[in-house]
């Protein structure tokens, strides 16, 4: 089982930015998706580091891939969308829009906020060039299971939500600008502050979503401890593990012990919350009744 | 954002409310039972519509009026038994008889009428809503469903819901989809 | 030419309903997983469908048949029956979402008209294009997250046919594109055609105030006699910092009704109405309603009084992300 880093969800100042990618340089993953995946208007704070990035991991032998947009809208994120088609780099798409942009025939590799939910569509984005697909992380084991199957069949690489927090929602609007009585447009960048998100509770202070710019996520953070056997003999190829402010790079690399059977899932699962500062886990969408459900011990 | 002060709806006069607390319950649920059977031998695929929810009980509340009317459709073999104490039930659906009976003619929305807090849901949301759309596609007319009813429970309805109607300005007949609003 | 009033009907009552107050089309589901108001006690069987169109066709309206749900792994020939079983029933167009199912359809059915379904959550003119070319979709219908300009601008750069929101329920997120559902109650609108399901809505009344419930997630509470919205996820009432307020969104329903003329003017084919859960009373009102109104802006004239603010959720209103500032 390899281990992909996903595209840091999150605001980050630069130099925090080009921290991450420095450290997981070393650390034991294999692949690396860096970029900006939720608000193109963050883009032009750390642009300037995302080459350099790429260069330091693809020294230290990571494959490495640039994310799209979740949601194209604006002229200028079209143009964005297009130029990323041309740095050379492998895309991964997520949003379906990067295909309009990408020339036929070229390869790339798909993201989780693509909806693959059936063969049919897994098939389809085959015959237009996908080599990978991370699956989206609302998908039941039983899903899992059938696509993993269809992406064997058709020689693409399956990869499952691993770890971090759950992206459930993408919006026009702004929650942060909105939360500070401002619009999208005039957002004096209101997301900074949160690098790990903004906790949204219940009026009753059940802690339940977290706010992100245009971005929803569960406040929980998803982990696949207790199933990596069962996605690993599902065919899965690799676990995707979401960037977070504390503990990431230990975070891989417990996983990377887990994988080599080194640690069991409940070794796994308590460093994890150790590490994060205490994060609450869940792994419901795959195998509970609600996706905020955990099947490990309560903490 | 504008705001809209909904029409009320005709309250059950209280004075006629409580004669009712009199009233023998056992003799008109019988009745209402039969009447609903005639019902669902008319409208067969109003308890289709129910789906799962075709042996759930509810509990029907008019809400100005002292009794409560449960409502087993028994997947097509349906039981109405009127309570003064109501017994525990899956759903329960409350508010003015007007409301209740507009609902089921058509003339009122039941989202219009619950998100202004006219109507009150309790217990299975789900089965309350199956109901409530089972209701809806049936087109019913309740001067025609007591109208095709016979048999020797009808005179005592009859006259009971004869009273009710000009008693209350509530329609028993089904309105062409022309709005109470 | 007269914009296109595009109906809800849940029932085929509401159907009837429907096509009586002067809807040009109606858009409806089969009663299974494969649509996305998969609402108890809602929806079409295949003979009811049947006779559905014909009653539409018999009084010059259309009927589109929305399978807009992304069909499951393992568990497409469902889905690929829904096609099928729309076609037979002489559907004029089905309202896709999914990729997959959209190449099944182009292939298996070319002449049945494809209709992109809002859950595509299709915001560009680059890929409303792409699925024009790669699917031969005919029409789409926008998601919920433009400006009227941005519409404008779409219809521009495509001969694809536009069809947005102008009445109903309002999603804040890009639909097709949102598990909130699934995080709290395990199911969702992508995978069982339910949002905030009601099998999991419960709702406690404690000395008139009353609490909303959503897979045991308290989503709003209100007060004695205050408008009661059903708990919508995304327009709960929550906690962030230091604020408890409507974060996502407030109870608002949508009421784009003022924006007809713009809307015209923007180029845009149809306006579609939310709301198959809505009673067939509900239907016929608001398509009345509506057909007055674009009758009224193809004459030139001005708009009649709105009065639909009652039909509304929570008897509030918005004219949601049309207006540049909702953002």
């Amino acid at each position: 089982m390899e281990l992909t880093v996903g595209p840091n969800q999150f605001f980050w100042k630069a130099e925090d930015w080009s921290t991450l990618y420095d450290d997981l340089a070393q650390a034991p993953v294999n692949r690396v998706v860096l970029g900006e995946l939720v608000c193109s208007k963050r883009l032009p704070f750390y642009q300037d580091a995302i080459l350099p990035a790429v260069e330091t991991l693809v020294n230290a032998g990571k494959e490495v891939a640039l994310t799209s947009l979740a949601l194209v809208t604006l002229k200028r994120e079209s143009k964005m969308t297009h130029d990323l088609a041309e740095a050379g780099v492998e895309v991964e798409i997520n949003d379906l829009t990067v295909l309009a942009h990408l020339p036929k025939g070229m390869s790339f590799s798909v993201g989780p906020l693509v909806n693959v939910y059936n063969e049919g569509t897994l098939r389809w984005l085959v015959s237009r060039g996908a080599t990978r697909i991370c699956l989206p992380p609302e998908l039941p084991l039983a899903s899992v299971e059938t696509l993993a199957k269809a992406g064997q069949e058709a020689g693409v690489a399956i990869e499952v939500w691993g770890h971090g927090r759950i992206p459930l929602a993408i919006s026009g609007r702004c929650y942060h600008a909105r939360l500070h009585g401002r619009i999208k447009d005039n957002c004096q960048f209101a997301c900074e502050d949160d690098p790990d998100g903004l906790e949204v509770a219940t009026s009753d202070g059940e802690p339940f979503l977290s706010m992100n710019g245009v971005q929803t996520l569960s406040d929980s953070c998803a982990s696949m401890a207790y199933h990596i056997d069962a996605l690993s003999q599902a065919g899965v190829s690799a676990l995707r593990l979401s960037p977070q402010s504390k503990g990431f790079v230990q975070t891989c690399a417990l996983y990377r012990q887990a994988i080599e059977g080194e640690i069991d899932a409940d070794h796994l699962s308590d460093e994890l919350v150790s590490v994060s500062g205490g994060m609450r886990l869940s792994d419901g969408l795959l195998t509970g009744a609600r996706g905020a459900d955990w099947s490990g011990k309560a903490a | 954002m504008e705001h809209d002060t909904p029409q009320a709806i005709p309250r059950f006069p209280s004075a006629l409310a409580r004669t009712l607390r009199y009233l023998p319950l056992m003799p008109v649920s019988v009745a209402l039972t039969r009447l609903t059977q005639s019902m669902a031998k008319r409208h067969e695929a109003m308890f289709r519509r129910l789906g799962a929810h075709a042996d759930a009980t509810f509990l029907l509340n008019p809400t100005d009026l002292p009794v409560t009317l449960c409502l087993e459709p028994r997947s097509g073999r349906p039981k109405v038994t009127l309570y003064r104490t109501p017994p525990i039930a899956d759903a329960r659906i409350a508010g003015p008889l007007a409301a209740l009976i507009g609902l089921v003619h058509g003339a009122y929305d039941g989202d219009a009428l619950f998100f202004s807090r006219d109507l009150v849901i309790e217990g299975d949301t789900a089965a309350a809503l199956a109901l409530r759309n089972a209701v809806d596609d049936a087109e019913l007319d309740m001067a025609a469903e007591i109208e095709a009813f016979s048999g020797p429970f009808a005179r005592p309805l009859h006259k009971l819901i004869d009273i009710a109607e000009r008693r209350t300005g509530v329609a028993l007949t089904r309105h062409e989809e022309d709005l109470l609003w | 030419m007269v914009m296109e009033i595009v109906c809800p009907a849940g029932t085929p009552a509401a159907l009837r309903a429907a096509v009586k107050a002067g809807a040009h089309t109606i858009y409806c589901g089969f009663a299974d997983e494969t649509n996305a108001r998969n609402f108890p006690g809602l929806n079409f069987s295949r003979d009811e469908m049947v006779e559905g169109v014909a009653f539409a066709h018999q009084h010059g309206s259309k009927v589109l048949v929305a399978i807009n749900t992304f069909p499951r792994a393992g568990s497409e020939d469902l889905w690929h029956a829904a096609v099928r079983d729309a076609k037979i029933a002489g559907a004029d167009a089905v309202i896709l979402a999914d990729p997959g199912l959209l190449a099944y359809a182009a292939e298996h059915h070319s002449d049945l008209r494809r209709h992109l379904s809002v859950q595509a959550a299709a915001a560009n003119a680059d890929i409303i294009n792409f699925y024009g070319a790669e699917f031969g979709v005919k029409r789409v219908v926008l998601p919920r997250v433009l400006s009227v300009p941005e519409i404008a601008a779409i219809n521009n750069e495509t001969d694809i046919e536009t069809e947005v929101f102008v009445f109903g329920g309002l999603c804040v997120m890009a639909e097709g594109r949102c598990s909130l559902s699934s995080y709290a109650t395990g199911l969702s609108p992508n995978m069982n055609g339910v949002c905030s399901p009601a099998s999991h809505v419960e709702y406690v009344e404690d000395h008139g105030a009353l609490s909303a419930k959503l897979g045991g997630y308290t989503i709003h509470s209100v007060g004695a006699g205050e408008p009661a919205p059903y708990p919508t996820l995304c327009k709960g009432c929550f906690s962030a910092g230091e604020k408890t307020a409507h974060l996502f969104e407030d109870p608002v329903s949508l009421n784009a009704e003022h924006l007809i003329p713009q809307l015209a003017k923007a180029g845009v084919t149809a306006l579609k109405i939310e709301g198959r859960q809505r009673s067939r009373s509900y239907v016929a009102q608001v398509v009345k309603n509506f057909r007055a109104a674009v009758e009224a802006v193809d004459q030139g004239r001005a708009l009649p009084e709105g009065m639909l603010a009652r039909l509304s959720e929570g008897q509030a209103v918005t004219s949601g992300a049309y207006k540049k500032t909702w953002r």
